[in-house]
């Protein structure tokens, strides 16, 4: 193997990622006086936090009465009851401030006629527990995640957060089940670096790009997902994993939510608002699980739209076009551009397309990732934490309502810094890392940037997305998924046959793009597996040979586990089915309808 | 004497030519600037013909399609591919633009890629953008204020007074505008370009912010604003539609009428 000089860094806190949560943690960390590192392999408006349109859920009551307590119930309900009630909770509550805080640093929300955050309806959103639509969506126009994404680098800026930007990291330096510190490549001069920390934060995001259709941007290869895998901890809920209703026919980019909200509706091949039949209530802004599955419907039924019916209408030209123009100008331009379609005059066409993952590294409400065991399911994994998509903690369940991302990014960015404050010490002494930990990443790392197989990444990469695509779709069924798991099994095989061509250090995309792809074929595995073993329907899980929700059996998180040699293990957490505080009692189960 | 030399690394060699697929109808060549730092050579121009029968509209599709199917070691930024996080921002056809927003079909012969102009290159289409960083992070943009905010509410700001910020805060950072400003190609090291000015305007023009008077005062020296020349080379060219020649132009008159 190359002998990789190595650049040694100490920090108290090291963040792995710069969206949202990435960005809000660093903030904290550092106001709260620990040194603090933020690694990230994009610049950090280049994150894809940039791209959330319709806005952040929190209960301001800016445009009629709201109350959190109905957030929370609408958030555990379109959690189909697997979400963790007491972070739900949490989540819902420290929304208002969170929201607010935003708007003191400076994000440029749209505003009401009395000069408040406008709020705008969104899917699953209600007042009084599911009696009424509520406006609880705080917007800016529909680009709100560029609009907080950059005020929170800004707000970096101000507070002289250290950024370490274009490094890839490789892999969590652990000592036993301990995490140390990451090991990382900088992509601009080649440089391999070596970052101790008392706390590691993986911020690093959802794992869509495993699939051949999403609204996830290239980046989205969940590493610090796989990163914890290899650590020989778990995921959790990987099975769950959500199509967002309305992403464009061909391209996949988002049509946000909010065009539903401003009066936006669907339609069938034959003109029919179809929606109504299948949430007489909500229906356009039920859960996007349920508008999901009603359009897949839909097109298996043949009444998709098109030559090959196979996709829908999204139609806004009955709206005011000076309504379009200043609350969603964003997806006017998207559809133009990728869809060809003069939004004023003409439905857009959409297709659901995979969006978000519930999943990722179990945790609990303070941001702090767990390992769990059968006899103690909240036990902490010692030196990491985990925020934003990457984590589970669990707020979303079986299925995240819209506006709840990128509240949950800011609200648990928080909780981490402010957990931090507790129970570590700026400057405390650390114990390095063993030796063994970075020569591993370093084999990996090497082994990888010299294959000389017979794959190119891109041939695998087209086989992991079009095989889950096809087999762990809106709807599944056993033998679909196991075939699934038989086809993963070979693509993660093939894996030892794959062949770089670029050897370099600078720069080396073509390695950045593989040591990528093995990430994502990991989750993927995982994902099958989970899927395949849950059986019963649950918000974005939806088996078609257990169409019913399996409380006695199935209210439970599942978690998994690939070992050295990459078998996966599956076992499972309970629910959180309590509340943190005696202002709100627990929602107990019911059937969801919208 | 005055030397004029140009560096070595400025004269762009021809480089390799990879022929379409056996069988493609539809043939479109991209002719795409190539660079590697660790091999010593100068910079060359390579030919790959693709088959647009098999290749999705955008050139970033194509791009996407050359380094996934022929040359894996292709290296470009690229993130969202959809116009809002501004890595793919390169020049094309003689234009600076997001490759992902370009239609191949609006290129009438050859596609011509190369790097955003007159940054350092690091690799390939990948510039070198910290000197435009710092220099955004040198604005300090962000929200300053004399009086702090309500404890448990927003600041209060009119639809009138937030739509003074519209045109403004949609800047990507993809700094197309400021690499086609020839005014920052020459004076780039103090002029602060418009994408950066744009962001200057940002602040100034936002009601809750109080520092206009310290904001117009760090920006008023021979170069940080007064480079600009009005070329407008940075709205023509900017792939979000937005005006930072007008931006600049307001900052210009907020310094002679004060505020």
């Amino acid at each position: 193997m190359t002998a990789y000089p190595i650049t040694d860094h100490v920090y108290d806190v090291v963040v792995v990622g710069a969206g949202g949560a990435g960005l809000r943690a660093s903030l904290g960390m550092s106001a709260a006086g620990f040194k603090t590192a933020c690694i990230t392999k994009v610049f950090p408006t280049r994150s894809h936090t940039v791209a959330a349109q319709g806005g952040i859920g929190a209960a301001l009551g800016n445009m009629g009465e709201d109350d959190w307590r109905w957030h929370m119930y609408d958030t555990v309900k379109g959690a189909d009851w697997l979400g963790d009630q007491d972070a739900i909770e949490y989540m819902c509550r420290e929304a208002i401030p969170a929201v607010i805080e935003l708007e003191h640093m400076g994000v440029p929300f749209s505003r009401t006629e009395t000069g408040k955050i406008y709020q705008r309806p969104f899917g699953g959103h209600t007042l009084h527990y599911g009696k009424e639509i509520a406006h609880r969506s705080a917007s800016a126009a529909d680009r709100t995640g560029h609009a907080i994404l950059h005020t929170l680098y800004q707000q970096c800026l101000k507070h002289q957060s250290e950024f370490f930007i274009e490094y890839f990291v490789l892999d969590l330096l652990m000592d036993g089940e301990t995490c140390r510190g990451v090991l990382a490549w900088c992509l601009e001069d080649g440089s391999i670096h070596r970052f101790r920390a008392q706390t590691v934060v993986i911020a690093t995001g959802g794992y869509g790009r495993a699939y051949f259709s999403c609204t996830s941007a290239h980046i989205c290869t969940g590493d610090g997902n796989a990163m914890v895998l290899r650590a020989g901890h778990p995921l959790q809920d990987m099975e769950f994993i959500q199509f967002h209703p309305t992403g464009i026919y061909g391209a996949g980019c988002l049509i946000t939510e909010g065009v539903r909200g401003e009066g936006g509706y669907l339609t069938n091949s034959e003109g029919e608002r179809f929606m109504e039949r299948y949430a007489p209530h909500a229906k356009d802004l039920a859960s996007r699980d349920v508008v999901s599955r009603a359009m897949t419907i839909e097109i298996r039924e043949g009444r998709g739209c098109g030559p090959k019916k196979d996709y829908l209408l999204l139609h806004l030209e009955h709206l005011d076009p000076q309504v379009v123009h200043l609350r969603l100008p964003g997806i006017s331009e998207t559809a133009r551009i990728f869809a060809g379609v003069n939004v004023n005059r003409e439905p857009i066409p959409v297709l659901p397309t995979v969006h978000y993952n519930m999943g990722g590294v179990p945790t609990n409400m303070h941001g702090q990732a767990l390992a769990p065991t059968e006899s103690d399911p909240d036990r902490l994994a010692p030196g990491l934490m985990a925020i934003g998509e990457a984590a589970c903690v669990s707020v979303h369940g079986a299925n995240r309502l819209g506006t709840n991302s990128l509240l949950d990014l800011v609200v648990f960015g928080r909780a981490a810094a402010l957990k931090a404050q507790e129970i570590l010490k700026p400057g405390a002494a650390q114990k390095p890392p063993p030796q063994a930990a970075e020569e591993k990443a370093l084999a990996r790392f090497d082994r990888m940037r010299n294959a000389k197989g017979r794959l190119k990444s891109g041939e695998i990469r087209s086989a992991m997305q079009h095989t889950m695509q096809e087999h762990c779709a809106v709807f599944r069924d056993a033998q679909t998924l196991k075939q699934g798991v038989d086809k993963m099994a070979d693509i993660a095989a093939s894996m030892r046959e794959i062949a770089l061509s670029d050897r370099s250090l600078i720069w080396n995309s073509d390695l950045v793009e593989a040591l990528e792809l093995e990430n994502l074929v990991a989750q993927s595995v995982v994902v099958l597996d989970s899927a395949v073993n849950r059986t019963e329907s649950r918000g974005a899980h939806a088996r078609e040979d257990f169409p019913k929700r399996d409380d006695e059996n199935w209210m439970k998180h599942t978690l998994s586990w690939i070992d050295d040699k990459g078998k996966t293990r599956l076992g499972y957490r309970p629910v959180h089915n309590f509340t943190l505080s005696n202002d709100v009692q627990p929602f107990p189960p019911k059937e969801r309808v919208y | 004497m005055a030397d004029f030399t140009l560096p070595a690394n400025s004269k762009v060699g021809t480089g390799k030519s990879f022929p379409a697929p056996a069988g493609a109808k539809r043939v479109k060549t991209f002719k795409i600037y190539r660079w590697n730092p660790e091999d010593g050579k100068n910079p060359r121009l390579d030919s790959y013909a693709i088959d647009l029968d098999q290749t999705a509209p955008m050139v970033l599709d194509a791009l996407i399609k050359i380094k996934n199917e022929v040359d894996t070691s292709l290296t470009f930024r690229r993130s969202c591919r959809e116009g809002i996080c501004g890595s793919c921002a390169m020049n094309i056809d003689g234009t600076n633009t997001l490759a992902c927003l370009k239609y191949i079909d609006d290129s009438p012969g050859d596609v011509m890629i190369y790097p955003l102009p007159h940054l350092p290159v690091v690799k390939d289409l990948v510039p070198d953008i910290g000197h435009i960083y710092a220099q955004y992070g040198s604005i300090e943009p962000w929200l300053k204020n004399d009086v702090p905010p309500p404890t448990d509410s927003e600041r209060l700001q009119s639809i009138g007074e937030r739509a003074k910020l519209d045109g403004l805060w949609e800047c990507i950072l993809c700094f197309c505008c400021s690499t086609a400003c020839p005014s920052y190609w020459w004076n780039g090291d103090k002029y602060l370009g418009p994408a950066v000015l744009l962001q200057s305007y940002r602040w100034l023009a936002d009601s809750r912010d109080d520092k206009t008077a310290d904001r117009l005062a760090a920006l008023d020296d021979p170069f940080k604003l007064y480079r600009c020349h009005t070329i407008m080379n940075c709205t023509s060219t900017c792939p979000k539609g937005l005006n930072p020649a007008k931006a600049i132009g307001e900052i210009k008159q907020m310094m002679v009428s004060g505020s």
